[in-house]
């Protein structure tokens, strides 16, 4: 564990007189190319190198929109269509953006379940885990700033709406509502500050990424097994060109589902209201967040107090943040934990059904005998939302205590040799020991 | 160190040498097509729009309303355009003047247009912007009571011809053609 | 256990009764539209560009009076991907129309004839005109209004959508409520200025049945000859064209877009089969090396 040896060694003069005052490209060595990996590692540990495809992506696309787009409340939803009618690639541009910021979070939550599955969060990953729940923070702040943008009646409400989950606060929740608007109402100066953070939030993110990896290199990968590397030549495979060609592989996987909807389906994702320009005289009738909010919305509108649903929202993402605490198992991977495995998958689904019930009018029937409505949307949100902070609260917190898992592998090489039966493996060495 | 570079730089596949390196040339170059084909919309997305290219359509000027020994700025794609009315004297000025050490040599036939078989030589449009770093020169002025550019000092005579300073070229004459005596396209 | 099975019964019952919801939901607002085949269906459709040269003349006949299409050009006409007109048509039909330019010298505005690069007039200069004109209602802007129209596939079917690449709401709808003017149920009083619709959300439309332009009380057309292509006029036929029409409009780019799409996913296929081998060659080193090394 802890810091390899840098095995860089400079080749040329001008190699050398560059390591000398500033060692960057000893650094892309050390990270990029001898950086030790579990051998190990399944696919679910690509997503890491998904996601940074997709910042960049986002802000490449980011960065060329904003040439053409005006932050402005009577021109903002015709110069997106401008974009999409009279730029050179300008519809390419604007669908890859949209739909990136989908493929983004759909990678996201790959990438969070596959940390919560394996225990990544454990020591003595808790402050790489934490800089991830910011990263997904950041995340979530920068997309709903970018809906508002194109100024159609989803942008227009949605940004009311959740402008507003503000003046829930005591005492001063009105006049800061009014200081996020900079108006009495969602307006021009709100669209302006909106895409002004918009612009920031991605180099932020960018900034909270570098440390999330900087953490990543330092405490070494987690892996399936959970158990740490003991013999970096037995257990590691060097970053390139193993982990580089595998990433690559995924990437462009990942890519191709990204394509499909750019290309073919490029609406699918996104809400027609939001081609009717914003209209603040005229809330559409069933009004919704963009997908990737809503288990977070489901929670949300299952309580019935206005404060109190804007705490439980936001307890829900805090909550984590502690994750690494309320795991009492002293076993990393769910792989060694019967119990927790089967939780883990009801957690899951469970999400998924909160983000469904997050899209469904709330006085919808879920379950109805003889004719009688025994379930609405708003009481499924309830036992969903319930059940959500049982598993961070309670199952999570017993479930170490009471569960037997099961035996360990003595080390990565010997997991890999139980799943392959191939003789002793002796990876590629990717830092000697001394 | 040896180990780490045996197993990381080596081709591997020893039994079959020659086709990973196809392989892997095979895969970098279809990459590369791949990373290109992205960086192309990056670019071209800066080229005017199409709605920037049918907005710089041509466009019909009327001449009737310049007076001889008048002139008139137009805007045209973004650019001013002077359309001068010169004065039977300033023409045969500007024809003594073919002969002078000019810096741009041109003579002034070859700046007026023709209509049905007649030199407009009364007509000299020209793109308001000088040659050397783009400002718009002053109508009437300089020392040859052509344009004289006050940003660093560049003179025209009536033609549109440098004739002192730092301009290189002569104005620019935009694409324009006669429609009748009176009247022009430009573009 | 307990807890956790009746939590997966009550997400099972959920799921199933899901689909069965949603119809029952969507009669209240107004039917389902039935799907129609469209040419631009699929990842290598394409518009019909004599269908859109039909749909643009319903436009302009029967629509353009009420609704605008202001984000279009006249020059988009005759791009590629459109319906087709030639230069010179576009020209034309341009100068048929009046837009408002200036100011002149005087300090005026004035009105002269559109060229190819101006986009279509608006029918009214502001919205509360268009109120004035129409009973308090404005009639909205067509430009994107086949993307701006939808109705909820409900779930499971939105998943399968994805793979069966159906996104044609917004012009199903519109078919289905040109289609579908009726008299109202027996019961169902209609206040003065709203129509009957079976499909329109609500069911109360403040928009007349726009084809009694075309077609008389029998269901005949006015003008046997409306279309000039042969193409029979039926209500169908003519609800059809218009949204197609109005799906070109939304989506202009839609051909170019499907046509880059076949050659990304090819390139994307081609270099994912090419890395996949590549890491498989990669990897297998991890074998070989290990009884060489071994001991």
């Amino acid at each position: 564990m802890g810091e390899h040896h840098s095995t860089y060694v400079p080749k040329t003069g001008i190699e050398r007189w560059v390591d000398a005052r500033l060692p960057i490209v000893r650094l892309m060595h050390d990270s990029a190319v001898s950086y030790p990996v579990p051998r190990n590692l399944n696919y679910f540990w690509t997503f890491g190198g998904i996601l940074m495809m997709m910042l960049v992506s986002q802000i490449i696309t980011g960065i060329v929109l904003v040439m053409h787009y005006t932050p402005h409340v009577d021109y903002a939803f015709q110069s997106v269509e401008h974009i999409m009618r009279d730029v050179n690639y300008g519809w390419l541009m604007r669908y890859a953006h949209a739909n990136g910021a989908s493929m983004f979070f759909v990678a996201v939550y790959i990438h969070i379940f596959r940390g919560m599955y394996y225990g990544s969060y454990k020591a003595p990953r808790e402050l790489l885990w934490i800089l991830g729940v910011v990263i997904f923070l950041l995340m979530m702040a920068t997309a709903f700033m970018g809906y508002v943008l194109p100024w159609g009646q989803m942008s227009f409400w949605g940004a009311t709406v959740i402008t507003n989950l503000f003046s829930a606060i005591p005492v001063v929740g009105e006049s800061i509502v009014t200081w996020l608007w900079g108006g009495y109402s969602v307006d021009n100066p709100t669209l302006n500050r909106f895409f002004s953070l918009h612009y920031l939030l991605p180099f932020m993110i960018f900034g909270v990424v570098i440390l999330h990896v900087w953490a990543l290199h330092h405490v070494g990968q987690n892996n399936p097994s959970g158990v740490e590397v003991k013999n970096y030549a037995k257990d590691t495979v060097p970053f390139t060109p193993f982990a580089t060609v595998k990433d690559l592989f995924a990437m462009v996987c990942f890519l191709m589902v990204f394509a499909w909807f750019v290309f073919f389906h490029p609406n699918f994702l996104g809400h027609a209201d939001n081609y009717i320009p914003a209209d603040p005289l005229k809330t559409p009738a069933h009004i919704v967040p963009e997908w990737y909010f809503l288990p977070f919305y489901g929670i949300l509108r299952a309580v019935p107090d206005k404060l109190g649903g804007v705490l439980a929202m936001f307890a829900s993402i805090a909550l984590l943040a502690f994750l690494p605490w309320l795991d009492t198992s002293k076993v990393k991977s769910g792989a060694y934990r019967p119990a927790f495995k089967i939780f883990f998958w009801v957690f899951v689904v469970v999400c998924l059904f909160l983000g469904y019930a997050g899209s469904q009018p709330t006085d919808k029937a879920v379950l109805t005998l003889g004719g009688r409505v025994v379930l609405d949307m708003v009481g499924f949100g309830q036992i969903l939302t319930v059940y959500y902070f049982a598993h961070f609260l309670v199952i999570l917190p017993l479930l170490g205590l009471f569960e037997k898992p099961l035996a360990l592998p003595a080390s990565i090489a010997d997991s890999v040799l139980a799943s392959t039966g191939h003789g002793h493996p002796v990876g590629a060495h990717a830092s000697p020991e001394k | 160190m040896k180990d780490v570079a045996d197993n990381t730089m080596k081709a591997p596949g020893a039994s079959d040498p020659n086709r990973r390196d196809f392989l892997l040339l095979a895969t970098g170059a279809a990459g590369a097509v791949a990373v290109g084909g992205i960086a192309w919309p990056l670019i071209s997305q800066m080229n005017p729009d199409a709605s920037t290219v049918a907005a710089g359509a041509p466009v019909e000027v009327d001449l009737a309303p310049i007076g001889e020994g008048k002139a008139i700025t137009l805007k045209w794609r973004g650019k001013p355009i002077f359309v001068r009315h010169r004065t039977a004297q300033e023409i045969a000025d500007a024809k003594k003047d073919d002969t002078a050490a000019l810096p741009d040599r041109q003579a002034d036939a070859a700046r007026v247009r023709a209509f049905d078989g007649k030199a407009q030589e009364q007509w000299i449009v020209v793109y308001g912007n000088c040659t050397h770093l783009g400002c718009v020169p002053i109508g009437f002025s300089g020392e040859y009571n052509g344009w004289y550019c006050p940003c660093h000092g560049s003179h025209y005579d009536n033609s549109g011809r440098i004739r002192k300073g730092p301009a290189p070229r002569n104005l620019d004459i935009p694409e324009f053609a006669f429609l009748s005596a009176s009247k022009i396209r430009i573009g | 256990m307990t807890i956790v099975s009746r939590l997966f019964a009550a997400a099972l019952v959920a799921g199933s009764s899901m689909a069965l919801a949603a119809p029952a939901l969507a009669a209240g607002g107004g039917e389902k539209p039935p799907r129609q085949s469209w040419s631009f269906y699929g990842p290598f459709g394409t518009f019909d560009k004599a269908q859109l040269q039909r749909g643009f003349k319903v436009y302009r006949e029967v629509c353009s009076a009420c609704h605008g299409i202001e984000k279009v050009s006249f020059r988009n006409l005759s791009e590629p991907g459109g319906p087709g007109f030639s230069e010179a048509q576009v020209k034309a039909l341009a100068a048929e129309y009046k837009v408002k330019d200036g100011p002149n010298e005087q300090g005026e505005m004035f009105e002269r004839p559109a060229r190819p690069s101006d986009r279509f007039p608006k029918p009214f200069p502001n919205p509360e005109a268009a109120k004035a004109a129409n009973n308090g209602a404005v009639p909205p802007d067509f430009s994107v209004i086949a993307k701006a129209r939808s109705y909820e596939r409900g779930f499971p079917i939105y998943v399968f959508d994805i793979f069966t690449q159906y996104q044609q709401q917004g012009v199903d709808y519109i078919t289905a409520l040109l289609l579908g003017y009726e008299e109202p149920p027996a019961g169902v009083k209609v206040e003065d200025g709203l129509h009957w619709n079976r499909y329109f959300p609500g069911n109360k439309i403040a928009m007349g049945n726009p084809l009694v332009a075309v077609f008389d009380d029998a269901g005949k057309p006015n003008d046997p000859n409306f279309y000039t292509d042969g193409t029979p006029v039926t209500k169908q036929q003519v609800a059809k064209d218009l949204s197609a029409f109005l799906m070109w409009t939304a989506e202009p780019k839609l051909e170019e877009r499907k046509r880059t799409g076949v050659k990304v996913m090819l390139w994307l296929i081609l270099l994912a089969g090419l890395l996949f081998m590549l890491k498989k060659r990669i990897w297998s080193r991890l074998d070989e090396d290990a009884p060489a090394k071994a001991h």
